[in-house]
């Protein structure tokens, strides 16, 4: 907190500078490598501020780096890698949440903002519309008609 | 004797706040001129005693008096005069003394540039403006006093964090404030006009210059520090999803959304009560994410419960403003008259659109924010949200916006054409299939995204030009004819147009440096090369060099391409023994729009150097882009209708009353 609170902004944030991948790690298989960058990308430094494992220097960061690797040239699938993590470190790894009970909201949030808008502005447009119109109502309609019997 | 004068003048103030957050109000009601005309001197006092304020902690800064706790925390002898300066609000107090600086600026330049508001909605404009500014100060005097001294000063400071000292400290904070802080003028406005109980068209051109002011300067402020982290941080992203990130972008685009619908308020009277729900939002989440980034809650829910005395103040202020906010909004809203009616395919329409799926975007932005803290807070559950959301989230609901774009301008007010305006953009969907066509044969088999997201920021740019070119007659009537039709445009129209462009460029940058990112990762010892895009980079040597307050070791790389030097290049690693920290300096090659991206890792115990170098192609539109959006910005600022001020329609026009 006390670091924290000096820092002022996403830089600091953002923990130290990073070099994240190190030359060593990279795995001689293009196609391999490339798969562990792109699933490196969606796992979560645990220990750092919302950084990827991909763009994190921490130890940590490193290690899960390199496991991921470990498990791809062991031959995983991409989800069985995903699946591996989770069960050791919990949904807290992922850094895209997965579809469930407690993330519905999460998910549904931009869409269910979408439609409640768009109702909103409906409805209002109805009102003013009608509010606009010209047309008497019946109360204001025989209103008028008595004024106009009175004369 | 400067921190104690500092200290006093803030309290000063803090009393000045109070007479103007109270005085002008009592005048308002009872339509009291005297009492009203307080509210202009108040601010301008305010303004000055927060400036003296603030200039006394800039002293003690460059004097380097480490008796004052914040200066030996954040500064040291040996800094570079420049971050001495810069250092001031490199910290929690400081920043927090430059936000209410900036407040006070607002409210001072309302005063002075406000001489054509009716008189008791100055009053009340600059009254809510002083409460926001009294929570504030006493904030900082409370829990972030900047001037505690220390009982026995230390020789030497503990320097300021080395990420900070960068030129990217002068600029970013003060322009993100500006931006932050200046949408608390619209909010003030807002709450007048409901105090009030009136509002009309011209309420909406008073308004809407201070809008586009905080909006510009928000938007520079993020482009400054995505560019800032782009370069400092050393693997050349620009943009995180990091809730500080979206703190300051959740009120920018609910600002764009503000700036949009205020234009529909303007012109036909109609979104009325909107465009005050979306004013007070939007500085709602200015101050949402002075609480994310003040509080300390993101880091952990955790840390917030054990260090709670700061956090829980703006999170007071927070349930005040933003709830006494829509609270009053809830109750006066629906008095406010409803004007002007529209079919659904029209400006009107097209403004509500853009309306309707920035206020989505926003809303991911805060929920993707928010969620894992709020889950934790509820059931202990840790989640994550991070770019791989956003990115499937926020992406998306830009699509649709930025089809509409084009359309927006082209469709009249009232009833408008769908299909005539889709007939005239016919130029810009066709360059924009020929931009898909042609990525997809030259970079065959590539990243599927490209080819589209190209297209559609083709199709955005070019869409943006139909207006000014049609109304202009380019191509059609002589070039003098049509450059003196140009002239003759409204400056926003211009600005529109700018703005539109400004979204494509954006959009292109966007799409060009993710799909097309190149990247090396190598080990080099001094005499290997390594190979991106056509350049060749030769490490020559790794050199020390000694800084003010740091060491550094640079290491010289020459840049060729064919054979033939380009430029030299000099990523460097700066340690900052102080703070036992180290920086990574990355050097930067451009070429047109594009960059060669370099930066250094850590010397092996064989002497070779670990080297990430990028080729980013057009990189750079994405920061042109948002300086030319906020270009804009500026010329729609500039348009004669927002100089001269709003016309004076007869009294009783002017202020419909709320009944």
């Amino acid at each position: 907190m006390r670091g924290l609170a000096k820092s002022l902004l996403v830089l600091a944030l953002l923990a130290t500078p990073a070099f994240a991948v190190e030359p060593e790690e990279i795995l001689k298989n293009p196609a391999l490598e490339s798969r562990a960058r792109a699933l490196s990308q969606e796992l979560r430094c645990m220990v750092c501020q919302n950084q990827s494992i991909d763009d994190s220097d921490a130890p940590l960061a490193k290690d899960l780096r390199v496991l991921v690797r470990e498990r791809l040239t062991a031959g995983d699938s991409d989800s069985q890698v995903i699946d591996f993590l989770v069960a050791r470190y919990g949904e807290f790894v992922l850094l895209k949440p997965r579809l469930s009970a407690h993330t519905l909201l999460l998910w549904l949030a931009p869409f269910a903002v979408l439609l409640i808008a768009a109702f909103g502005f409906i409805a209002a447009r109805r009102r003013a519309a009608s509010a606009a119109s010209d047309r008497l109502t019946p109360d204001e309609e025989a209103r008028i008609n008595a004024l106009l019997d009175k004369n | 004797m400067t921190p104690e004068f500092g200290h006093y003048a803030l309290v000063l103030a803090l009393a000045l706040a109070l007479i103007q957050a109270t005085v002008p109000l009592w005048g308002a009601r009872t339509n009291d001129a005297a009492l009203m005309s307080v509210a202009g001197s108040t601010a301008l006092a305010q303004f000055v005693f927060v400036a003296a304020s603030f200039a006394a902690l800039t002293a003690c800064y460059v004097a380097s008096d480490f008796s004052v706790l914040n200066v030996f925390q954040n500064s040291h002898s040996a800094m570079p005069l420049v971050y001495k300066f810069t250092s001031v609000w490199g910290n929690h107090e400081g920043s927090m003394l430059l936000w209410v600086l900036i407040l006070a600026l607002f409210g001072a330049l309302v005063a002075l540039f406000g001489a054509n508001l009716p008189a008791s909605l100055k009053a009340n404009v600059l009254a809510v403006q002083a409460w926001i500014a009294c929570a504030f100060y006493l904030f900082i005097l409370v829990t972030s006093n900047p001037f505690a001294r220390l009982a026995h000063a230390p020789a030497e400071g503990r320097d300021l964090n080395p990420i900070l000292q960068d030129i990217g400290l002068a600029v970013h904070p003060p322009l993100l404030y500006l931006g932050y802080v200046g949408f608390s003028i619209s909010f003030s406005f807002s709450i007048a006009a409901l105090i009030d109980g009136k509002i009309d068209a011209a309420w909406a051109r008073w308004v809407r210059p201070w809008t586009l002011v905080a909006w510009m300067f928000l938007a520079l402020g993020i482009a400054m520090g995505s560019y800032w982290a782009y370069y400092e941080l050393g693997w050349g992203g620009w943009w995180f999803w990091d809730p500080v990130e979206n703190a300051s972008l959740m009120p920018w685009i609910a600002g764009t959304a503000l700036l949009h619908s205020a234009v529909v308020m303007e012109k036909r009277n109609a979104l009325k009560v909107w465009t005050i729900l979306l004013a007070i939002l939007t500085f709602s989440l200015s101050l949402l994410g002075t609480f994310l980034v003040r509080s300390g809650v993101l880091t952990s829910v955790h840390t917030f419960a054990t260090d709670p005395s700061r956090g829980v103040f703006i999170l007071g202020i927070l349930v005040v403003f933003i709830g006494g906010g829509l609270a009053l909004y809830a109750w006066r809203a629906p008095a406010l008259k409803q004007g002007g009616i529209f079919a659904p395919i029209s400006r009107e329409g097209a403004l509500v659109f853009n309306n309707l799926f920035l206020t989505a975007a926003c809303a991911t932005v805060f929920v993707g924010t928010l969620y894992p803290l709020a889950l934790e807070a509820l059931s202990g559950d840790k989640i994550s949200v991070g770019a791989p959301f956003f990115n499937l989230t926020f992406g998306p609901l830009f699509v649709p916006l930025l089809i509409a774009i084009p359309f927006g301008p082209l469709l009249a007010w009232k009833r408008g054409d769908l299909l005539g305006a889709g007939q005239r953009l016919i130029a810009a969907v066709a360059l924009g299939i020929v931009a898909l066509a042609a990525t997809l044969a030259i970079q065959r088999g590539g990243p599927v995204l490209a080819p589209f997201g190209i297209g559609l920021a083709v199709y955005v740019m070019v869409g943006a030009l139909i207006d000014p070119v049609e109304r202009t007659g380019l191509f059609r009537v002589p070039f003098a004819t049509a450059l003196a039709r140009a002239r003759g445009l409204p400056r926003s129209a211009w600005g529109t147009a700018v703005a539109h462009f400004a979204a494509g460029m954006l959009l292109f940058g966007v799409i060009a440096e993710s799909q097309w990112n190149a990247e090396r990762i190598v080990s080099m010892k001094p005499g290997d090369t390594v190979s991106v895009r056509g350049y060749d980079l030769t490490l020559d040597g790794l050199l020390p060099r000694p800084g003010p307050n740091y060491r550094e070791l640079v290491a010289r790389f020459t840049v060729r391409q064919g054979g033939a030097v380009v430029d030299v290049l000099e990523p460097s690693k700066r340690t900052f023994p102080q703070r036992q920290m180290s920086t990574t300096e990355a050097a930067l090659l451009t070429r047109g729009a594009s960059q060669l991206y370099l930066s250094l890792g850590e010397v092996g115990p064989d002497g070779a150097i670990a080297v990430r170098l990028y080729h980013k192609p057009m990189v750079l539109l994405i920061w042109l882009g948002a300086v030319v959006m906020v270009l804009g910005g500026a010329l729609s600022l500039s348009d004669r209708r927002l100089r001269v001020g709003a016309p004076k329609p007869a009294r009783k026009a002017a202020l419909q009353p709320a009944e």
